[in-house]
């Protein structure tokens, strides 16, 4: 068994076997389910985010309050044009991520990963892999059983919740996931695979949870797409070379600790950040009255 | 490592908040399946941040779709309030003080066809988690992630024991068994949590059993 990130590269070194290997043995351990059964309950997730990554791209969906109505579509449609800043696949990526946020906020459906309001990142990091490299199924769900990991390692000994540890802890945490998921699906070595985890996190570090008339939107959507975007660069960060002088443990210590620094005002309550701003307040005017 | 792969990535569930939507849902879902009978009314009392914030989250579609009997990933769930009406079934909200140390709490009141009324509170502890905190008026701790049994008994020895004997010999094993009462010779309950579904044959030989008054089980479905 482990408990971090040193543990599980310990046991890999010891018997030989990948970290995703290793997750899954302590699954079958932790629920008596059988490996084929766990991977089956993954690939029907994996399905489900597919969908939610996909289903706004070209059809508008009615949000509550209507914030973040067609997001998704506005940057599908600005990815196929030529000549956009960063060019159609990270303007891609964007768009799968801001499907499943605008997904979400439309009472579809969508699986948590590690929250409703992350939801978006892994998905559009795996589909967007997934497309580019032509990866295969298998390896995704191995991608996907090793990101969740990263999320375990950060429920056991940090937060996932924005209400305890702001945003940084639910779209840090989901962009820390996604950035080790495409490390391992570009074929990186697992130590590299945290790094690229560990970049991703200390990028957003500090990261407040601010929501607009407190509805699960704005700035939720665009924290998304951008919180893929940086997934993919910190698995580039990690495949360059870069030297991660942090280990990844302690990165996860670092954001507990920050998320608890954090006033209950940038804590999901939505009375600090862009939740407080004259325009956000409008906002909440308009859509609740009062 | 202690935590659930498949519990940080999940549930599978309608948005838009794990715990305003997903655990509202799971919360009036369970407390139905306690309920146990068929019901005219409900009405939600709700607490700290859900009394709040709950028309922006759809805290309240949930609610009335899990009183239903949808689950939390039902895509009909957004349309809970218009199938409600054509069941003839009447649901109402009210801000409720619930002494709880959680944050989201609900008291979900059945008005049974029967005339008589039978409430559950509990609580959304996020990420699509529930508490039962209260059946009618006895406090318990109810998770609804396992598969539990709750048997209603009277207040004499040997009924534990006859219960469990029961179990051990359909082949179920019990992993938390807790065991509370109203009073001295009173009404008891039993609450059980098991690692197997329990099989309605399971709950017809448990309500065989001597001074057992009510056999209530929530089985957790794997999606």
């Amino acid at each position: 068994m482990y408990k971090n990130a040193q543990e599980l590269l310990e046991l890999c070194e010891k018997s030989g076997k990948r970290a995703w290997e290793i997750a899954l043995d302590t699954e079958i351990k932790l629920t008596g389910m059988s490996g084929e059964k766990i991977l089956e309950h993954f690939g029907k997730r994996l399905d489900i985010m597919i969908n939610s990554a996909k289903k706004a791209l070209e059809h508008k969906q009615a949000t509550k309050g209507g914030l973040i109505d067609g997001v998704a579509n506005c940057q599908y449609e600005y990815s196929k044009t030529e000549d956009s800043v960063t060019g159609g696949y990270l303007n891609y990526v964007m768009a799968l991520a801001y499907s499943s946020s605008e997904v979400n906020a439309s009472m579809g459906k969508i699986c948590a990963s590690p929250t409703a309001g992350s939801c978006g990142i892994l998905p559009a990091v795996l589909v967007a892999m997934m497309e580019k490299e032509n990866i295969s199924r298998e390896k995704v769900l191995e991608a996907l059983v090793f990101a969740s990991a990263i999320g375990a390692i950060y429920t056991r000994n940090a937060t996932v919740a924005g209400a305890d540890g702001g945003c940084q802890a639910e779209c840090g945490v989901a962009s820390s996931m996604a950035a080790a998921a495409a490390a391992y699906m570009k074929g990186a070595s697992d130590k590299a695979c945290f790094d690229a985890a560990g970049f991703a996190m200390i990028n957003v570090m500090g990261l407040v949870c601010d929501p607009v008339a407190g509805l699960v939107a704005l700035p939720c959507a665009h924290r998304n797409a951008s919180g893929a975007v940086n997934a993919l660069i910190a698995a580039d960060m990690a495949l360059a070379g870069q030297v991660s002088h942090i280990p990844f443990d302690q990165v996860v210590d670092a954001m507990f600790k920050v998320g608890k620094m954090l006033p209950p005002q940038l804590r999901e309550t939505a009375k600090g950040g862009i939740a407080s701003t004259p325009a956000g307040k409008a906002i909440y005017k308009e859509i609740f009255g009062a | 490592m202690n935590i659930s792969l498949l519990d940080v990535v999940g549930p599978v569930m309608i948005g838009p908040s794990s715990s305003h939507t997903a655990g509202a849902a799971k919360l009036a879902k369970t407390a139905a399946t306690i309920a146990g009978k068929p019901f005219n009314k409900v009405s939600f009392g709700l607490g700290g941040s859900f009394a709040h914030t709950y028309k922006g989250h759809f805290t309240d579609r949930a609610l009335v779709a899990g009183a239903l009997g949808m689950s939390e990933d039902d895509e009909e769930l957004v349309n809970s309030f218009e199938i409600a009406q054509q069941r003839n079934i009447e649901f109402e909200f009210y801000p409720a003080e619930i002494v709880s140390e959680y944050e989201n709490t609900a008291k979900i009141t059945f008005y049974l066809e029967d005339g008589s009324e039978y409430f559950v509170e509990g609580a959304s502890l996020g990420g699509g988690r529930i508490l039962i905190t209260n059946i009618n008026g006895l406090a318990c701790e109810i998770t609804a992630s396992s598969p539990t049994i709750i048997v209603k008994q009277q207040d004499v020895k040997g009924v534990v024991s006859d219960v469990s004997a029961i179990l051990a010999y359909d082949n179920i094993n019990i992993a938390v068994m807790k065991v509370s009462r109203t009073g001295r010779g009173d009404t008891a309950y039993c609450v059980i949590e098991c690692d197997q579904i329990i099989p309605d044959s399971v709950i017809e030989d448990l309500k065989q059993v001597n001074n057992v008054l009510s056999v209530v089980v929530v089985n957790i479905q794997e999606d």
